[in-house]
């Protein structure tokens, strides 16, 4: 497909690296020629300097042809602008991103009325990924996908592990949970696991279920932190303030939010009823000593600086916190988790997802059955959510009696709505909803993946 | 030094070129020459080594700049060494340093020969000749990666040692696509002149081989006469042509293609070409015919002069008047044309239309700026600010690209020859023309030159058509020095 981008900044140039290496082809507009010529030299790409949102610059970069069309520059309006201006010389799709709560309540308004395809605001994507981590804290990471129909939760093994040694068609009669194990990553390899599959201490499993399922087993393995009561959020910005909003609509927690600047507390209080806003310096432990941080169940660092974010969740850490979950620009994910930190999130990164997640569903909708299309475990393997059709050879057939291809699994059946983990006694049935995880790449058809 | 991606994609280089390697061989079949054995003796030999490289597997794909610039350089060599022994084995050269001579000449697109008989030569070996150039015109490099459905090659550090120019644009966003575009065009302007000139009753072989030579602006002729050989204006007329066109970036015929001929012929490099053509066409015509005896009409001089400029400026080097014979102005304004050469992104070589322009203004701008010192001034070409670093970069270039004119005079003097002959070899050299001046004229050739000289001047050949970068990193002791 043809995509063009405007703005070079983290998230750009995410996109444009990976939608490139995918076979798209790329467009980046920016403003610094520097910019654009280190990209050009580092991507496959075609680099334009200029204003995205000039007529001229968006004819030069062939818009018109576009199939799809981002605009990721840090000015709401400009984004807006340039998806406008683009939508009216021809793009296919295009995609805005808008992180100004004031426009929030206009989503609506500019899909059906300006055409923007999708907005997308990675502030609030990182404050849904935050919340979904201190909601189910055993796990290292949660992935969604099926648009968030299901989570797949990441939990890694040590050596005193009840599961190690345990072979997966074991787990169900030792531990009596019910659990579809989607993916077990081992050194740099994953593995789509049979049932005479045996964990070893050092693996990271990549499983799925209903919450209460997980909750249990999470228990029987002895890595269950209770829920997050009491959290703690350092640094109240645009993350922050979503992150309260959202936990403080749900009335399980006690919330406290850190900010340095006075003119922002008052906003925050204004805005945040309930919640506790402290007109403070977060990073200073002085200050964390004396807002009793040995009392919190969760800690989220989310100022602006990496450094300071580690520094204070390692803190917190030592101070017997639950939960301490870091935000971050710049550090890769898994250098951090190795340091210590339970769970590090970086906002630009869960942006350039949900897009690439996008353009990939819309891509394998072209030509398949496929409805959905998610990258999981860093890409290494690929969830895909089919609609099973009249052409479906195996409907009613329980699924001991069918043959599935290896490297391939079936993780749930959503019908009339409802998600449900399939035993080896249901059937898929026409009309269904399927999910399979597969590391083989991608299926056109559902049908291909029975023997 | 990624070691393992530069001798993996050096490996696939030399397939391609034993693949290519079997044209001739068709040739020699087809006119009964029976030395196929020559050419698929080279094949076998080609294959051979780019297989035993090719056992050597990248652990790390990633290239940088300077990777870059080796790949290309070391693929040039040698892609010529291997594209020399043809002509060494079947004894058509029986000297290998003239073979070496012959054949980094024509994948340079300079078209300067030591042969002294061409026409007593086999087809297959004329026609691999020939093949150097066009293949040399547009870049082996970018035709693999044309053909090559590589992911790991896309990188724009090899597309940019190759392609000349001050500053490298793509066409399209893809690497692949963008060298496929530019080959499709490149075959198509070959194929019409060829087509053209079979129409003028030119034998099909000669046409081919004409046009081949032609669209890598090179200049090797498969007569002894060169173009003047046929006498024949419809073709003079063609081949004119076509060397303008050729010496036009090709990034202006694609805007053509796709219909944004506002774009196209608002080029500004473009209106510069064209008019530096017309100009010295004209001024060389007048010189001609008033001072050349055996010229008498106002039509034959402008036929010779408009002739010999499109050869010069183009650096293709077709001769069809011995310009050596032309009065001081005439000589000096065609010694000029040949550093200007054709425009960035055409097969042309010389410092390239554009990077003449950048350099002009700068020095405007400069002296304006000693007159008035607080002055601020930018460099303007298609309305679009050209960035500092690019005006550094030519300024730096211009720079390199003299020291290395002087020292390579410097050498080729210790031959003991005229000084019109040590100067404009090495000119004609470095900017892939051809002819030069007195003992290396239009009517000459470079046999008679000593070892050193050839390969001083083979040195400056690939220095030239590679923007001399590639081939001075490739030659720094500090490039092949681990954690430089």
């Amino acid at each position: 497909m043809n995509i063009v981008i405007v703005g070079g900044g983290k998230i750009g140039l995410s996109l444009a690296e990976h939608l490139s290496d995918e076979g798209h082809s790329i467009t980046l507009i920016d403003k610094n020629p520097s910019i654009i010529n280190s990209c050009v030299n580092k991507y496959d790409i075609l680099g334009l300097n200029g204003n995205g949102a000039s007529y001229e610059i968006q004819q030069e970069a062939k818009v018109n042809n576009a199939d799809i069309f981002i605009s990721t520059t840090s000015s709401d309006e400009l984004n807006l602008l340039c998806c406008l201006i683009a939508r009216k010389s021809g793009a296919g799709r295009t995609i805005a991103r808008v992180r100004n709560p004031e426009y929030s309540q206009q989503f609506q308004f500019f899909k059906e009325q300006l055409g923007v395809s999708m907005i997308f605001n990675p502030e609030f994507e990182a404050s849904k990924e935050i919340s979904k981590i201190l909601q189910f804290p055993s796990a290292i990471n949660i992935e969604s996908f099926a648009k968030g129909a299901v989570d797949l939760i990441e939990i890694k093994l040590d050596e005193k592990s009840p599961l190690c040694d345990t072979s997966l068609s074991d787990l169900t009669q030792k531990f009596n949970v019910k659990v579809i194990v989607c993916a077990v990553q081992r050194g740099d390899d994953v593995i789509i696991p049979r049932g005479d599959f045996v964990f070893k201490a050092g693996d990271k499993v990549h499983l799925t279920s209903y919450q209460r399922e997980m909750i249990k087993l999470s228990k029987q393995l002895g890595i269950y932190r209770h829920k997050n009561k009491n959290v703690m959020i350092i640094g109240g910005g645009k993350i922050g303030y979503y992150l309260a909003k959202k936990l403080s609509a749900t009335g399980n927690h006690n919330i406290k939010v850190i900010e340095i600047d006075k003119e922002r507390c008052e906003f925050l209080a204004q805005e945040l009823p309930g919640v506790k806003i402290i007109n403070a310096d977060g990073n200073d432990t002085d200050i964390l000593a004396e807002e009793r941080v040995e009392d919190i169940d969760g800690l989220v660092a989310l100022s602006t600086i990496d450094e300071e974010n580690i520094i204070t969740s390692l803190y917190a850490n030592s101070m017997g916190v639950n939960k301490t979950i870091a935000k971050v620009n710049h550090i890769p994910a898994s250098i951090i988790t190795r340091l210590g930190v339970d769970s590090a999130i970086s906002s630009r990164d869960i942006a350039a997802e949900l897009i690439i997640g996008y353009i990939r569903a819309l891509e394998a909708s072209g030509d398949s059955e496929i409805i959905t299309l998610y990258k999981l475990v860093g890409g290494l393997i690929e969830a895909m959510e089919f609609k099973i059709a009249d052409s479906f050879k195996y409907a009613g057939i329980p699924l001991k009696d069918l043959n599935v291809n290896k490297n391939t699994i079936i993780v749930s059946i959503v019908r009339n709505g409802v998600v449900s983990f399939p035993s080896a006694e249901d059937s898929i049935e026409i009309g269904d909803n399927v999910i399979i995880v597969s590391k083989q790449g991608q299926f056109r058809s559902i049908n291909e993946i029975f023997k | 030094m990624n070691y393992r991606m530069i001798i993996s994609t050096i490996s696939q280089l030399l397939r391609v070129e034993a693949a290519l390697m079997l044209l001739p061989v068709f040739v020699s079949l087809y006119y009964h020459e029976n030395i196929e054995y020559v050419f698929i003796m080279v094949i076998v030999a080609l294959f051979l080594v780019s297989l035993i490289s090719g056992l050597i597997k990248p652990r790390n794909k990633k290239i940088f700049a300077k990777d870059g610039f080796v790949i290309v350089a070391l693929s040039w060599i040698l892609m010529s060494f291997f594209g020399c022994l043809p002509f060494f084995i079947s004894g058509a050269i029986p000297n290998i340093i003239d073979a070496f001579f012959e054949t980094v000449s024509g994948f340079t697109t300079t078209g300067a020969t030591i042969l002294v008989d061409i026409e007593s030569l086999p087809k297959s070996i004329l026609f691999w000749r020939s093949f150097t150039h066009w293949l040399g015109g547009m870049g082996v490099i970018v035709f693999v990666l044309a053909i090559l459905p590589h992911k790991d090659m896309q990188s724009m550090h090899v597309l940019r040692a190759e392609v000349p120019g001050p500053s490298v644009g793509k066409i399209v966003s893809k690497t692949m696509v963008t060298a496929r575009i530019l080959y499709m065009l490149y075959f198509l302007l070959t194929f019409m002149e060829a087509l053209l000139l079979c129409i003028g009753k030119v034998p099909l072989f000669d046409s081919v081989n004409i046009a081949l030579s032609t669209a890598g602006t090179g200049g090797f002729a498969i007569k002894n006469a060169s173009i003047a050989a046929y006498d024949n204006l419809y073709m003079e007329i063609i081949i004119t042509i076509f060397m303008i066109l050729f010496g036009i970036n090709f990034n202006l015929f694609y805007l053509l293609l796709i219909k944004q001929f506002k774009r196209a012929f608002k080029s500004e490099e473009l209106c510069t070409y064209l008019t530096i053509v017309v100009a010295c066409t004209l001024v060389i015509a007048f010189n001609i015919y008033t001072t050349v005896d055996n010229i008498t009409t106002f039509g034959s001089a402008l036929r010779q002069s408009s002739f010999t400029v499109a050869a010069i400026i183009s650096t293709t080097g077709f001769v069809t008047a011995d310009f050596d014979l032309w009065p001081s102005l005439s000589k000096t304004i065609i010694v000029i044309l040949m550093f200007i050469g054709g425009m960035a992104g055409s097969t042309g070589g010389g410092l390239k239309v554009a990077r003449v322009m950048i350099l002009l203004k700068s020095a405007y701008n400069e002296v304006k700026k000693t007159l008035n010192p607080r002055v601020v001034r930018t460099i303007k070409i298609d309305g679009a600010i050209i960035d500092a670093e690019t005006v550094k970069a030519a300024n730096s270039y211009f720079i390199i690209y003299f020291l290395i004119l002087l020292i390579s005079t410097l050498l080729v003097s210790l031959n003991g020859l005229d000084f019109a002959t040590t100067l404009t070899s090495v000119i004609t050299c470095l900017n892939n023309v051809g002819p030069g001046l007195s003992k290396v004229g239009p009517v000459c050739n470079y046999s008679g030159l000593s070892y050193l000289t050839k390969l001083v001047l083979i040195f400056d050949m690939l220095a030239g058509r590679l923007e001399i970068f590639p081939i001075i990193i490739l030659l720094s002791p500090s490039s092949w020095k681990k954690n430089r």
